[in-house]
């Protein structure tokens, strides 16, 4: 099992959902975070005074596959996210020790 | 325990300010309201005209015999027009509150709109208390066109010389409080966007409910009671003096004794703390242009329909010229067109207007309007730069462009000389400016003026109040 953390522009989370439908995936954690990367932040203007945005917003989605899935569910959020242009966000695969559904006791892959 | 103890602090000054009331306050007084003779208003020419009907009026046996006079009806429609007029200032105050908690950060809101509840409240009874009698004192001077004792306010129901046009052609005794009562709030509403998110509760209400009760009429009363400046020939409509520039130079004073926000001025850079809702300041500017209409229409004293539709006109056409002005402005100067500065700039123009309203003609109201325009762009830039923080810009809108607007009196008509306007803005603004310094001085010595810096960043809502504007979401600047 591998979680997949997606860091997307908040405009394309329903592109990617309906990406992610489409190869079968069921579920999903989505959050609402602010950051930077390389695209960094923008000026603004208050009352005659400027100042810069650092942490853009972005959204998180969080989803647990089996191993056998990873690539092809990165792929698909790659696909639907992507604009071209900076800012467009990351996807990062990290290992997941066990996954357990608290309304059946499944254990591992079952439960995903 | 620390909860109870605050509670009871809260309420022993409430007590306190209900009993300074009481104290001056003759609450039987009411052979010396009926000593006042009628206030002395700044009749518009058109109002005037209509005095004629008045001497021909007769005695009234009971108030039946008034409803079946021949000047009834139009003596309803006037009245009509002054208590919807009354109506419309009220509802500023719902503009204010809107402009002040959308140009503040969200964990202040509470605290802002407690304020703006309170000054009403206050003012208006602080009004019938002391004030009203204290603005226009008709002969019962003090001390002759300078200072008037305050009194009870009421009248008999049945006293035929109060409630029909043997008061006044246009209105009745009732009218005439309630309209101008309504005014006697805004003047310390405006001090309380200057000192937003950072001033202590309960010296901003006893600062306030003193403001509003005793220093505001006796400035009121020099020009609107008749007094020495009405003798010298001053004009001021509908209060671009006497209500703006005083709650603007009041306000400066207040800020000055409490000093920026924490974190404003930061390494010789202006650090901008952001309203937290646009919407909620362009609601308020939008009230409070709705609300001008009865705050100038209002001032003409009667529904002549010449006076009211000529002013409906110069203060739009201000607001309008005073928005395009400031747009322009702040788009050359800041390179962005600025909303804020758009709002302020409407106020800024129906500032401005207010003290000509029924004098300027059409080309000059969009002369005044645009220059106010102008003007607060610039004055909201310099406060800034000198380190006077004002989160709404209330000292530029009201102070600046209150004094503009009078000035403008003597340039654009001729109702008055320029150097008569310049001398009534100056003394009524530094008179504000000293009473407001000396009540926050005392303030700041018994009670404190500014909360602490934790509760500061935490917000006043929470510090002041134990409360939440916005409950379900994360505020960004705690």
């Amino acid at each position: 099992m591998k979680l997949i953390i997606a860091i997307i522009k908040p405009f394309k989370l329903e592109e990617v959902k309906e990406a992610l439908a489409e190869i079968g995936i069921e579920g999903m954690t989505v959050t609402e975070v602010k950051g930077f990367g390389r695209q960094k932040g923008h000026t603004e203007i208050y009352r005659g005074s400027e100042y810069t945005v650092d942490f853009l917003p972005k959204v998180k989605l969080e989803i647990v596959v089996p191993d056998d899935s990873v690539t092809k569910t990165a792929d698909a959020i790659v696909k639907a996210a992507k604009t071209g242009k900076i800012g467009d966000g990351k996807v990062f695969v990290l290992p997941i020790e066990e996954a357990i559904r608290i309304r059946t006791d499944e254990r591992g892959d079952s439960a995903v | 325990m620390k909860l109870w103890s605050q509670s009871m602090t809260g309420a022993l000054k409430m007590i306190g300010i209900f009993a300074l009331l009481a104290l001056l306050t003759p609450v039987f007084a009411q052979e010396a309201a009926d000593a006042v003779a009628p206030a002395v208003e700044a009749v518009s020419e058109t109002a005037a005209a209509v005095t004629d009907v008045a001497d021909e009026a007769p005695a009234y046996a009971d108030y039946d015999a008034f409803a079946a006079s021949p000047g009834f009806a139009l003596f309803t429609v006037n009245n009509l027009w002054l208590l919807i007029s009354a109506a419309l200032v009220f509802i500023m105050h719902l503009g204010f509150s809107t402009v002040e908690s959308g140009l503040c950060q969200s964990k202040n809101t509470v605290n802002i709109l407690f304020k703006n509840v309170f000054i009403v409240c206050i003012g208006l009874l602080g009004y019938a208390f002391w004030g009203f009698n204290s603005m226009y004192p008709g002969d019962a001077w003090t001390f002759n066109g300078l200072f008037a004792m305050g009194s009870w306010f009421g009248v008999s129901n049945d006293d035929m010389s109060k409630v029909t046009d043997l008061y006044n052609p246009a209105y009745t005794w009732w009218t005439d409080f309630i309209f101008q009562g309504m005014f006697a709030a805004t003047a310390a509403t405006i001090v309380s966007g200057a000192v937003a998110e950072r001033i202590k509760l309960g010296s901003f209400m006893v600062y306030a409910a003193l403001l509003v009760t005793f220093i505001y009429p006796i400035t009121g009363s020099w020009q609107w009671g008749g007094g020495w400046l009405a003798e010298k020939g001053f004009y001021d409509f509908a209060g671009s003096t006497l209500v703006h520039a005083f709650g603007g130079f009041a306000a400066l004073a207040a800020v000055l004794v409490l000093g920026p926000r924490l974190g404003k001025y930061r390494d010789g850079k202006i650090i901008p703390k952001l309203g937290h809702s646009m919407p909620l300041a362009t609601i308020g500017v939008f009230l409070l242009w709705l609300g001008w209409f009865g705050f100038n229409g209002g001032s003409v004293l009667s529904a002549d329909p010449r006076g009211v539709s000529y002013v409906f006109v110069t203060t739009s056409l201000a607001a309008a010229a005073g928005a395009l002005a400031s747009i322009a402005t702040s788009w050359m100067l800041l390179k962005k067109p600025d909303l804020s500065m758009a709002l302020n700039g409407i106020l800024a123009g129906l500032v401005g207007i207010t003290a000509g309203a029924d004098s300027i003609g059409m080309a000059g109201s969009i002369w005044v309007g645009g220059i106010a325009g102008i003007l607060v762009v610039f004055a909201i830039i310099f406060f800034d730069k000198i380190k006077i923080d004002d989160p709404v810009g209330a000292i530029s809108v009201h102070g600046v462009c209150g004094v503009w607007g009078t000035v403008a009196v003597g340039l654009f008509s001729d109702a008055a000389p320029v150097g008569i306007q310049i001398l009534g803005a100056l003394s009524v603004g530094i008179f504000a400016f000293v009473a407001s310094l000396i009540l926050a001085l005392i303030c700041k010595a018994i009670m404190g003026w500014r909360v602490s810096a934790e509760e500061e960043t935490e917000g006043l809502d929470a510090g002041e109040h134990g409360a939440e504007a916005y409950p379900d979401f994360t505020a960004a600047h705690k």
